[in-house]
């Protein structure tokens, strides 16, 4: 299986000796009406690091990025099963109990296609505050340029925060997305393969933000690209048929995989 | 000098061809005459409307003074006006716009944004869709029953705003849908994903956005409107109006009145076709020279109706 180490240019994010658990999940499973997309997941999210989940198209990986955010609350006739429990506090936040609208709050998105509102770029950084009811000008421009900055984006946008945010170039507009989901302090930021829309200029930048943020932000990864897994993320998860089959640090599961199927996915006898 | 071209082989004939192009040509008979059947269907609806329009202007173009604007109706046909039918159609058309675009974009934005997709909505669309197709007259029996009588508001402005409401909100309905469900669903996840409540993100994005869209099904159903006649008569329009309705806006406190609600009225159309069932040519001129206000006065919505879509539509990038 050495040949697995060949396959991939390393520059993987190093794992903290003692790293804290942001999230578990246990025995998650998730339904779209009668099929079932996720089979009995167990995992653990570290506290600010990058966890990168890859796998064939179709395996469950968007679906279970978009249980943390309860984002499967909106199509009609889906369920959850089991748990995803947040910490410090220890809720269960699949659970009905939970409104998805508190889970939106702490924990943000960006998607896979940059999505800014027709609105302009100041106005779409701002609206996650705005929904919560910030009003105070001063704080809104604060929040609003730190965000820009968090998102590499301020230098270039500091002069026309009042122009539509849907004028700009596609590796703006995501980190205009990515400003968006950090303009409300979120403690884990979800990507849904933020970069499979853009050029390689635009995806590298989006890369080197991703392994940026992680210092001060927990990160979960959807890619399907694994040289992007290898370079941005600390922990890896490889799923297959809605299963979660191996889990673990980037370089071992990269260099040492345990099971078959993950080592045939890494040399690309599928997928 | 020398030269890197290669040469070229040249043949005056290459069998095959000739019947190539033979092919092509008897091919190409059929598009032409399509295009030109097609041409001439079209123009059915054009000539037809220039016609009729043609003929109003020829009719009534010498009545269209600004004395016929000003003047009550009259038994001389030459001092008879459109000046309160003209004040009629734009207080029925102001109660109808109040009543009835707000009722229907509500309905149209739940049935899209809220409604559980169950029977009892599937019901209410039904419902809604058939209602477009109801005949004009049955909203005015309708309208005599609940709005004259039951709920005693009289042959009154008011009850013809609210008759021709009724008429136009499913217009209005169809048209909110079709503007709403053109958002991308990308741009509600976005709204959603940072802690947007439904309310939230339809306030400040679905509707903003859907604008253009609503705004051209509402100028397209008061189009309709401001041609309707059979509705009007049931419930008891005037058709001899030498009054106006009180001013909605005067100058002693408290400056606004809604006394008008409750006037008497006649519109365009039905000051048309009063004139129209006259004996004498001389009505028949002033019904030419009505119809040719309301026909101007539909186009220039449309048109309105066209331009807005396509401005506001231009602004709004995905
Ligand atoms: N809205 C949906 N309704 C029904 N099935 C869905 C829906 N979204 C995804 N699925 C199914 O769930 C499975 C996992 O999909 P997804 O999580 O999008 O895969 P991935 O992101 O790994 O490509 C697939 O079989 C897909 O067809
Ligand atoms: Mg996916």
């Amino acid at each position: 299986m050495s040949a697995v180490v060949t396959a991939v240019p390393f520059a993987t994010q190093s794992v903290s000796a003692d790293p804290k658990v942001k999230s578990r999940i246990r025995g998650l499973n998730f339904y779209y009406g009668n099929l079932q997309a996720l089979k009995n997941i167990d995992m653990v999210v570290y506290e600010h690091a990058v966890t990168a989940l890859i796998g064939p198209s179709g395996c469950g990986k968007s679906t279970l990025l978009r249980c943390f955010n309860r984002m499967h609350d909106l199509t009609p006739h889906t369920r959850y099963e089991g748990e995803i429990r947040l910490y410090p506090d220890d809720v269960n936040i699949v659970s009905s109990d939970i409104d998805p609208i508190e889970v939106r709050m702490r924990i943000s998105m960006v998607f896979q296609k940059p999505n800014p509102f027709p609105k302009s770029i100041y106005e779409n950084v701002a609206y996650g505050l705005r929904v919560r009811g910030v009003k105070a000008r001063s704080e809104l421009d604060g929040r609003v340029e730190a965000a820009l900055r968090g998102a590499a984006l301020w230098e270039e946008v500091k002069d026309r925060l009042e122009e539509p945010g849907t004028a700009l170039s596609g590796g703006q507009q995501q980190r205009l997305c990515i400003a968006r989901a950090l303009a409300t302090d979120p403690e884990i930021v979800l990507f849904d393969e933020p970069t499979s829309a853009l050029d390689p200029i635009a995806t590298a930048s989006i890369e080197d933000l991703i392994i940026s943020m992680a210092g001060s932000v927990t990160i979960l990864i959807v890619t399907h690209n694994m040289q992007q897994a290898a370079r941005v993320s600390s922990y890896t998860a490889f799923m297959y048929l809605g299963e979660l089959v191996e889990y673990g640090p980037t370089t071992e599961l990269f260099t040492r995989p345990r099971h078959q199927r993950t080592s045939d996915y890494l040399t690309g006898r599928f997928g | 000098m020398a030269s890197i071209s290669p040469s070229i082989a040249v043949e005056a004939a290459v069998p095959g061809v000739a019947e190539i192009r033979a092919n092509v040509v008897r091919r190409r008979r059929w598009d032409i005459v399509f295009a030109v059947v097609g041409f001439l269907a079209t123009s059915v609806g054009v000539v037809t409307l220039l016609a009729l329009f043609v003929d109003l202007v020829m009719d009534g173009y010498h009545r269209l003074t600004p004395d016929f604007f000003l003047s009550f109706p009259s038994r001389r046909a030459a001092e008879a006006g459109i000046l309160s039918a003209w004040v009629g159609t734009c207080l029925v058309m102001m109660v109808t716009a109040a009543i009835g675009v707000p009722l229907a974009v509500s309905a149209g934005i739940y049935l899209e944004e809220y409604a559980p997709r169950n029977w009892v909505t599937t019901l209410i669309e039904i419902n809604v869709s058939n209602l477009a197709a109801v005949p004009s007259i049955v909203y005015g029996l309708l309208a005599l029953g609940l709005f004259v009588y039951a709920l005693g508001f009289g042959q009154s402005i008011l009850s013809a705003g609210l008759t021709l409401a009724l008429m136009i909100m499913p217009v209005v309905v169809v048209a909110t849908r079709e503007a709403v469900r053109a958002v991308p669903h990308t741009i509600r996840e976005a709204a959603y994903a940072v802690g947007a409540t439904r309310w939230q993100a339809t306030r400040d994005h679905v509707l903003p956005y859907s604008i253009p869209g609503i705004a051209t099904g509402v100028i397209i159903g008061l189009a309709r409107a401001i041609g309707e006649t059979a509705p009007l008569i049931t419930i008891g329009a005037l058709t001899f109006i030498a009054y106006l309705p009180d001013p909605p806006i005067s100058t002693k406190p408290p400056f606004v009145s809604f006394d008008w609600l409750w006037s008497g009225f006649t519109v365009l159309p039905i000051q048309m076709f009063n004139w129209v069932s006259r004996p004498g040519t001389a009505f028949h001129a002033n019904a030419a020279a009505a119809g040719i206000v309301i026909v101007v006065l539909t186009l220039a919505m449309n048109g309105f109706a066209i331009y807005l879509r396509y401005r506001l539509r231009k602004r709004i990038t995905w």
